[in-house]
């Protein structure tokens, strides 16, 4: 959507150059601290720092933002029905990429979006969330992340995180090595004093009136993002329901997420540090009931439907959404709700496969002793059995099987029709009922495919 | 300089100005027809992907359903039809008949529990119930991106450009059934 995110990039310019500017006066105001000339060489200092931490943001960016918070990458293969939900995302969204999918090994339910304009782009869930959220649930929660990288949150966030980052980190040195006063104070004269106190303020005061104005900005990019969730979807329940699951989390002893950094926090769909974070105006995400209100509030699925939900359960008059968005705007109707038959069942063997995911990524095996106990065998691991630590059984390794017999495949030919069964090369019975009519089947145990040959008459 | 040349310079101003408008008028419009042909090469793709997963799952459904010759081999013939459809109107028409006859197996497919515990179907079920799923995804975007470039193609003062190098309106995805017109949700 070409034009929807047209006001987007403005605002953002504006943060941009609204960051620069403070930027710019603020290693004015610390080059004064160290002499009457300082001023330009501090102008200087705080662009030089700033380049150099947006080329490492830059170069690295995506991966490095990834790698401090644990992601690893997801394929088709890894997890079906997470990629084609990305995918469909993607494809309901108009992203000319795919993006990557990270998988980041954290009990917290969470998710975030890393990427760079229209170009590339990631999305990262933490297991938590594939654990706790159903097909819709996390389709919402995937339409919202694709959201940012559509908006290019999460470009501009970058950008304005690596300024605000800057600013903090010259603050900061300047606080410790001036020690409050001592050494530098002494050169200033009594016509530089006023110099030097509004100095000092500026020093004090840029990163909180820097923070101020990022988080400000990263809020309002919350709801677009909600808004474009919604909409891609046609099912603004999703979102509302997984936000819901995720803040609930979040309240119960879990606020600080490990993985989460303070940069970070802006990427991720319900604050990570809600607990560290005090007070609205210091926080980049909007009050996830607000958030939840809107969505349920909402009459259709479309922008204009948000907008309408947005400023009555705000009481605000502007305009979240942009005016000339709203004017091309279709308007949308709910899709109807997917049967939610999921069965207790259902959900523990969805947190088992994703517990298993998890190990596999982590060059781990899972192994499920017959006694109940899961036993993590690491890649390297040779031998072709292991002992369970509690029961003291003999358990084969499943993949020193698959390596001792290539990739042969195994023909087994039927005797008649009735029942049959018969062992499978790891050892592993095989049993064929009267109807089993299909060409193959694959060994529960070995995974080893099985042609079966029908019986010759 | 005399009045003359002012007006002149005033007049070669403005001219320069409209140009110049009137060319990022038009990459603007050329922007937006090739996202709605990109939009509809997304839903050939995503149909072609269902007509390649229909084989694979009427085999592996084959051998647990033996009772069910007649509702594959419709699923079967909707699909060869669909894949062998030349024009749209007869396309949308065969695709849909696709659509019904995979809901119908779906339905089928409740009484054999031996086959909704098989992995291979059920990674076949998750392939197609979301490849329906982006198909309607797709449908949604082309007929997003047909909207704005018909909006565009209609509001001042994009149409002048659009009237003078001829764009023309593209039409809209529309689906017979309401039901259908929103995103499916093909649930099994």
């Amino acid at each position: 959507m070409w034009e929807a995110i047209q006001g987007n990039i403005r605002r953002s310019w504006l943060l941009i150059s609204l960051m620069g500017v403070l930027l710019v006066a603020f290693g004015f105001c610390v080059g004064l601290l160290g002499g009457p000339e300082g001023g330009t060489w501090g102008v200087f200092a705080a662009l030089a720092l700033w380049l150099i931490l947006w080329g490492v943001a830059v170069a690295g960016g995506d991966s490095l933002l990834l790698l401090s918070a644990g992601g690893r990458k997801l394929e088709h293969g890894d997890a079906p029905q997470v990629w084609n939900v990305v995918d469909e995302m993607r494809i309901a969204s108009g992203l000319p990429f795919m993006p990557d999918i990270y998988l980041v090994d954290d009990p917290t339910p969470n998710a975030f979006a890393v990427g760079r304009g229209q170009k590339r782009g990631a999305v990262a869930v933490t297991s938590g969330l594939l654990k706790r959220l159903n097909r819709d649930e996390l389709q919402g929660v995937v339409g919202h992340e694709i959201g940012h990288i559509h908006n290019r949150d999460t470009f501009f966030m970058t950008l304005a995180g690596v300024m605000l980052g800057a600013i903090v980190m010259i603050s900061e040195v300047v606080l410790r090595t001036m020690g409050w006063g001592g050494r530098s104070r002494k050169s200033v004269g009594g016509g530089n004093a006023l110099f030097f106190l509004i100095s000092l303020l500026a020093v004090i005061l840029a990163p909180l009136f820097a923070q101020l104005l990022y988080f400000a900005c990263s809020r309002r990019r919350e709801y677009l993002a909600d808004a474009c969730g919604a909409r891609f979807t046609r099912y603004p329940e999703g979102l509302a329901s997984a936000l819901e699951k995720i803040s609930g989390n979040l309240g119960s002893g879990m606020a600080a997420d490990e993985a989460a950094n303070k940069v970070l926090a802006p990427m991720y769909i319900v604050n990570p540090m809600q607990g560290l974070v005090a007070g609205a105006l210091f926080s980049t995400h909007p009050p996830t009931e607000s958030r939840v209100k809107i969505l349920r509030g909402m009459a259709g699925a479309g922008y204009s439907a948000y907008e309408e939900a947005y400023r009555r359960t705000r009481g605000e008059s502007d305009w979240c959404i942009g005016a000339r968005t709203l004017q091309v705007d279709a308007a949308v109707g709910i899709r109807p709700a997917t049967p939610d038959d999921e069965s207790d069942e259902d959900r523990a063997g969805r947190r088992q496969d994703v517990q298993v995911l998890v190990s596999r990524l982590n060059d781990l095996l899972l192994l499920t002793c017959p006694c109940g106990v899961g036993i993590r065998v690491p890649a390297d691991f040779k031998r072709p059995a292991i002992t369970c630590p509690r029961c003291g059984r003999t358990n084969d390794l499943p993949a020193a099987q698959a390596a001792a017999q290539p990739d042969e495949p195994m023909v087994y030919k039927r005797r008649g029709e009735g029942w049959e069964s018969f062992k499978c090369e790891c050892g592993a019975a095989q049993n064929l009922s009267p109807k089993f009519m299909a060409p193959s089947l694959t060994c529960a145990k070995c995974g080893k495919k099985i042609w079966i040959e029908p019986p010759t008459a | 300089m005399g009045p003359i040349v002012i007006a002149l310079l005033v007049l070669g101003g403005l001219f320069v100005l409209v140009a110049l408008a009137a060319v990022g008028i038009y990459n603007a419009l050329v922007g937006l027809r090739n996202q709605t042909k990109n939009a509809w090469a997304q839903i050939d793709v995503q149909l072609k992907r269902r007509h390649d997963l229909v084989p694979n799952l009427v085999e592996t459904v084959r051998g647990y359903a033996t009772h069910e010759q007649k509702t594959l081999e419709n699923v079967i013939a909707a699909r060869n039809q669909a894949a062998g459809a030349t024009n749209v109107d007869d396309r949308i028409k065969a695709e849909q008949g696709l659509s019904g006859a995979l809901g119908r197996l779906m339905v089928v497919v409740e009484q054999y529990p031996d086959l909704k515990a098989n992995r291979n179907f059920l990674a076949l079920q998750e392939e197609l119930s979301s490849t329906e799923n982006k198909i309607g995804f797709a449908r949604q975007f082309y007929n997003d991106s047909v909207m704005q470039y018909n909006t565009k193609l209609e509001t001042f003062p994009s149409n002048m450009v659009g009237g003078m190098f001829q764009f023309k309106a593209a039409t809209f995805f529309e689906v017979a059934d309401a039901a259908e017109r929103e995103a499916p949700k093909v649930k099994f």
